[in-house]
């Protein structure tokens, strides 16, 4: 167990609805679900949760933080928005999710091998970097993901693909030596160490 | 007609040599004719997507997208800021809303900014808004179809509007689970748009076309599955991610589902482009990995009036 994961244990106990309406982004909205399943229903990728979101409300409330917080649904999330504009009683359904998924992330507690999780890290760190996306870097990064072998298979299989971009001016050839880059990308990088910082002071995350 | 003036965030993938460059010549030239000027934020920065939620968190996220608006503010003051990706509209619209909403995110984020250099000013006044909103909202239908000098005739097109567009913020007026507007651009450019058309508003699978393919290709499939049962010779979307996923991964289906795709995807600013007299270059056909050949032989004959 990490040792953030410890403090939050040890501090919250087992009311996990309350920690959850502390850490988790939009977390306080988690007690106005009313179990009507319109969310569950209307998810594109609905049929691979593990428990989807009406039950993932209620199992939050019924202090079941493990289950939660170690599961693969949230990682199914598509951002495409629907649950939050059918939800009757108006929840951000979305941003719940990207903040459970979030925290469990950031407790390290969340699925290790989990593509989404994976490739989510992999797109942040491309952005902050520069300042803007490298597409090719993180499309390679992502092939290269489960070492070299995988990586030239995917590769192969993606090549396609890639060339039909590159033919079409889509793709920069070159963008391992470069792209994707701000002026400003030293403030970029300062700007988002004081968020951080911030950030962890405000949800009892400072070490 | 007036010229109009905004504050512009293209995005990454507009970039020269990225995934929707095609997307913005095309936006140039339909800009050019309507005489919209864009003002590009100096050193814009990501929006951090929608993906961006896992590792970035919450504080972060918003300081990246107000970097931006700050950088608006400063150097494109009093202009609405307009943005062509789905998802920079929403990073930019859902930061400035809670930073409107919250003092302490405000203050947070400011703070974060001066790290940056940038003294955010926030007034709250500018509006972010997406570029189909700016025709629909600051031109109308009827001024927009005055410039049409090729109507797009004959050519029967699905307007699949796609999530980020749509969802959560939408363009006024119009319903979630049926949006009519892109519809209602491809009928004024002199094409027939397939009303019935069911998965208009279907996702895609967004970024995780990347990172769970199986899934989301099938969500591609009935897409465009849709698409040809309604009779549609093309597909006409308003975000970047939508066109590509729905555009590059049509041999990968076809392998897998035993399919025969072969359908273009465009953007409502290429069939403006062609409409309103430009070329094939100037509409960035020759970005479309499956060439769109009608547009292209309707770009390439003589004007009708």
């Amino acid at each position: 167990m990490s040792e953030l994961n410890k403090v939050m244990v040890e501090k919250y106990r087992n009311d996990f609805l309350r920690e959850v309406e502390a850490n988790v982004e939009e977390g306080n909205w988690v007690k106005m679900c009313m179990q009507c399943g319109v969310c569950s229903g209307s998810c594109p990728f609905g049929p691979y949760w593990e428990h989807p979101p009406q039950e993932i409300f209620m199992m939050v409330r019924a202090g079941k933080r493990e289950e939660v917080l170690t599961s693969e649904s949230m990682w199914m999330c598509t951002s495409c928005y629907n649950c939050i504009v059918r939800c009757p009683r108006e929840l951000p359904i979305t941003h719940i999710m990207h903040g459970l998924a979030n925290y469990a992330h950031r407790l390290g507690i969340a699925p290790k091998m989990n593509p989404t999780r994976r490739f989510a890290k992999l797109f942040w760190q491309n952005i902050v970097k520069g300042g803007r996306v490298n597409e090719l870097k993180l499309s390679i990064g992502l092939y290269f993901m489960d070492g070299f072998s995988n990586g030239v298979k995917k590769g192969l299989e993606m090549l396609p693909v890639g060339l039909g971009l590159l033919k079409t001016g889509r793709l920069n050839p070159f963008g391992l030596l470069g792209g994707g880059k701000c002026k400003g990308a030293g403030d970029i990088h300062k700007m988002l160490k004081k968020a951080q910082e911030i950030e962890n002071r405000r949800k009892g995350f400072a070490s | 007609m007036a010229k109009k003036e905004y504050s512009f965030y293209p995005g990454c993938s507009s970039e020269r040599k990225s995934s929707a460059s095609n997307y913005m010549v095309s936006v140039e030239s339909m800009c050019k004719t309507l005489d919209i000027k864009l003002n590009e934020i100096p050193d814009w920065n990501c929006c951090g997507a929608s993906i961006g939620y896992a590792e970035g968190g919450e504080l972060p996220r918003h300081a990246m997208n107000a970097r931006n608006i700050a950088l608006s503010e400063k150097h494109n003051p009093g202009q609405n800021i307009v943005a062509t990706c789905a998802a920079c509209w929403l990073g930019a619209k859902e930061t400035h809303e809670r930073l409107s909403a919250s003092e302490q995110l405000l203050a947070d984020t400011k703070e974060a900014l001066k790290e940056a250099g940038l003294d955010m000013d926030y007034k709250g006044e500018v509006e972010i808004r997406h570029m189909v909103e700016v025709l629909i909202e600051d031109f109308g239908y009827d001024q927009l179809a005055k410039p049409v000098v090729k109507p797009l005739e004959g050519i029967k097109i699905a307007g699949y509007v796609g999530c980020q567009t749509n969802r959560p913020f939408g363009v006024a007026g119009e319903s979630f689970e049926n949006p009519k507007y892109l519809d209602k651009l491809t009928e004024i450019m002199g094409a027939e748009p397939v009303e019935k058309y069911d998965q208009k508003v279907t996702c895609c699978g967004g970024a995780l076309a990347f990172s769970e393919p199986e899934k989301s290709q099938a969500q591609i499939k009935k897409i465009i599955e849709s698409a040809y049962d309604f009779g549609a010779e093309m597909i006409v979307t308003p975000c970047p991610v939508c066109q590509m996923n729905v555009e590059v991964y049509q041999d990968q289906i076809n392998k897998k589902y035993g399919t025969k795709f072969h359908i273009p995807v465009t953007y409502y600013s290429q069939l403006m482009a062609v409409a309103y007299g430009s070329s094939a270059k100037e509409a960035g056909l020759d970005g479309n990995v499956i060439r769109a050949t009608r547009l292209e032989e309707i770009a390439a004959k003589p004007a009708k009036k």
